[in-house]
């Protein structure tokens, strides 16, 4: 009785079953397969910390990642609860215009840093007038970091925006009547009622710094983050294992972000990008 | 507790940025554990005036806000020391009932002991004891805003302002904590200005109401005073339910509908005018056709238990509501006669057909 339900069930399982062996469990098992059939066997695992180049390289993008989220978090926050309060003439345009960024692809993004601070870009020349020292920040982790500020920023301040929107304002003005100065305002009432989209948001945020590879190779080939130690790895020094090891590394890391992050706020987290 | 607080309003007005007038200048005067129902339709301009006086709004340039003898116009609310209790209750969901009603205390920087004696007494005042160390989702709406209560009522405020405080509730609980509210008010002897659009609630709670309109002050007085002596025809439609003829005034009394209704003791009239005549339906009694000032058909009754209301048709140009204790049904179609209390005839100038 309890089972005809099931067997009924059971044929609709399948197109989901193939689309999970073919494309998630296959390429999966493969990948972990090769990490562990190099010259060094299993010891290729333990490659992530005993090549420094490995380690460091994934030290290094585990803290750009971090404080790209961390700043993004900041600006967005100031940036979407102003937006939100506040209405002045363009408005509508410039919220509209904050996602532009997201319909860019990691290369466009990375040509735009080099616009603004490469040998040739905006705030160079604009230093050299000023100071005759020309500054170029494009090609390094400052020039990746800010590429990753630009891409990061819409995808949070439009979290905020939506949470601060259904935030009661009566809250704010309960709190203030009970004599809570700005601050406390927005320690106690105004983050906690956003604290679930910090989180989300602060999550894809992240997951995204951690794999974002088209900014990086635009900007320079000798930056160390991981995804572009995986694209060397791979190609120039044909170490596959060690390749395979690193994307397994990269992949835990930013799924399990993205688990603790579903965890905490209960809402849907997706990484993009 | 400390001596309480008169609030003096002079010359508040509001315009807000878009030109649109919410709030003509008003002046009002409420003295010290007053209680004062700002009543009147939404868009009158009673929720901006009790924002004034919060401070969460500043009137326009001129109007001045005191409390006692001190100045507060310039305040901004959390200077201000007023508690408020919203129609939305506005408890802080991510703290605890207990967390909820110590808030202000914590901002106040006073001690751990103190809070926790505080909240006590606030908890066993507004009999929320075993809610201490609930969530606030887990509360219900007559529990959350007990527990908003108790939160502005905890810091001492000097005046404790209430939007709409019973709106979002149920019929039933509305009357259970209007009672709960009205004795709190009369035992803390606090000053408080309540905002309702609800009269039965404004005639339950006030020492004096005050009615409003279109941005102004329509009318204000004791309940009794309001219901019984409207002085404008805004006042009358508003509070309670109130009939209309139109009628000439001369000096023998009043013709409406081809009947002479008579004044009412010490009135002299010295021309004739066109009046609109107003009373109440429990001011009207059902008497034999003979000693009848008018004739209607029943259009419609309603049995509400207690009393039955009936609709007139026939009398005036609108249907004219009466209200009987009769226990005898009586049915739709049936012709009687009604006669018009002289204490309850109200007259207004005339509104022009």
């Amino acid at each position: 009785m309890s089972h005809t339900p099931f067997l009924r069930l059971m044929p609709m399982l399948i197109p989901a079953g193939i689309t999970f062996i073919a494309f998630f469990l296959l390429p999966m098992v493969k990948l972990a397969v090769v990490g562990a059939t190099g010259d060094a066997g299993l010891a290729a695992y333990a490659s992530i910390l005993t090549t420094p180049r490995h380690w460091e390289s994934l030290i290094a993008t585990l803290i750009l990642s971090i404080s790209v989220t961390a700043v993004a978090l900041m600006i967005s926050t100031l940036a979407g609860l102003f937006l939100v309060r506040n209405l002045f003439p363009g408005r509508e345009v410039l919220v509209a215009m904050l996602t532009f960024p997201l319909a860019f692809p990691g290369v466009v993004i990375g040509f735009l840093v080099i616009l603004l601070g490469g040998r040739q870009g905006l705030v160079g020349e604009i230093s050299q007038a000023l100071t005759g020292d020309k500054v170029v920040f494009a090609y390094s982790m400052t020039g990746l970091f800010i590429g990753y500020l630009y891409f990061s920023i819409p995808r949070v301040i439009l979290t905020i925006m939506a949470a601060a929107e259904k935030l009661d304002p009566a809250l704010e003005e309960a709190a203030r009547s009970l004599g809570a100065s700005t601050w406390r305002v927005l320690v106690d009432v105004i983050l906690p009622a956003l604290k679930p989209g910090l989180i989300a948001s602060g999550a894809i945020c992240f997951a995204t710094s951690m794999g974002a590879f088209g900014t990086a190779f635009t900007l320079a080939t000798q930056i160390d983050v991981l995804p572009m130690t995986i694209y060397t790895e791979f190609t120039l020094n044909a170490n596959i294992a060690g390749a395979a090891t690193l994307s397994i590394v990269l992949g835990l890391v930013t799924w399990l972000a993205l688990f603790v992050a579903r965890s905490l706020s209960g809402a849907t987290v997706a990484a993009s990008g | 507790m400390s001596e309480s607080t008169a609030v003096h309003i002079r010359q508040c007005a509001k315009t807000f940025a878009d030109g649109t007038r919410a709030l003509a200048p008003v002046d009002l005067e409420i003295a010290g554990g007053e209680t004062v129902v700002l009543l009147g339709p939404s868009g009158c301009g009673k929720t901006t005036l009790l924002r004034i006086i919060a401070g969460l709004e500043t009137a326009d340039a001129g109007g001045q806000v005191l409390f006692n003898a001190q100045d507060v116009t310039a305040l901004p609310v959390e200077k201000r020391n007023v508690g408020m209790v919203f129609q939305s209750y506005a408890l802080f969901p991510n703290m605890s009932v207990r967390e909820n009603i110590a808030y202000g205390l914590r901002v106040r920087k006073h001690t751990r002991s103190q809070r926790a004696q505080r909240v006590a007494e606030m908890l066993s005042m507004m009999h929320i004891n075993e809610l201490a160390d609930r969530a606030v989702s887990q509360l219900s709406g007559g529990q959350r805003q007990r527990v908003a209560l108790a939160r502005a009522i905890a810091v001492r405020p000097r005046v404790l302002l209430l939007d709409e405080p019973l709106t979002a509730l149920d019929a039933l609980l509305r009357e259970r904590l209007r009672i709960e509210i009205d004795s709190l008010l009369r035992s803390l002897g606090i000053t408080a200005i309540y905002v309702t659009h609800d009269q039965a609630e404004a005639m339950a709670l006030a020492d004096r109401i005050v009615v409003m309109s279109q941005g102004r002050i329509a009318q204000q007085g004791t309940p009794r005073d309001v219901y019984q002596n409207p002085q404008n025809p805004f006042v009358a439609d508003f509070i309670g339910t109130v009939n209309r003829l139109r009628g000439t005034l001369t000096e023998h009394g009043v013709h409406a509908q081809g009947t002479l209704l008579p004044l009412g003791k010490g009135l002299t009239v010295s021309a004739t005018k066109e009046v609109d005549l107003l009373f109440r339906p429990e001011d009207m009694r059902i008497v034999p056709a003979e000693e009848a000032q008018f004739i209607g058909t029943v259009s419609s009754a309603f049995y509400l238990g207690d009393r039955t209301r009936l609709l007139l048709a026939g009398i005036g140009d609108a249907p004219v509501m009466v209200e009987v204790s009769a226990r005898e049904p009586i049915a739709r179609g049936t012709e009687v006669g009604v006669s018009i209390d002289p204490q309850g005839l109200m007259m207004m100038p005339g509104t022009p057909s």
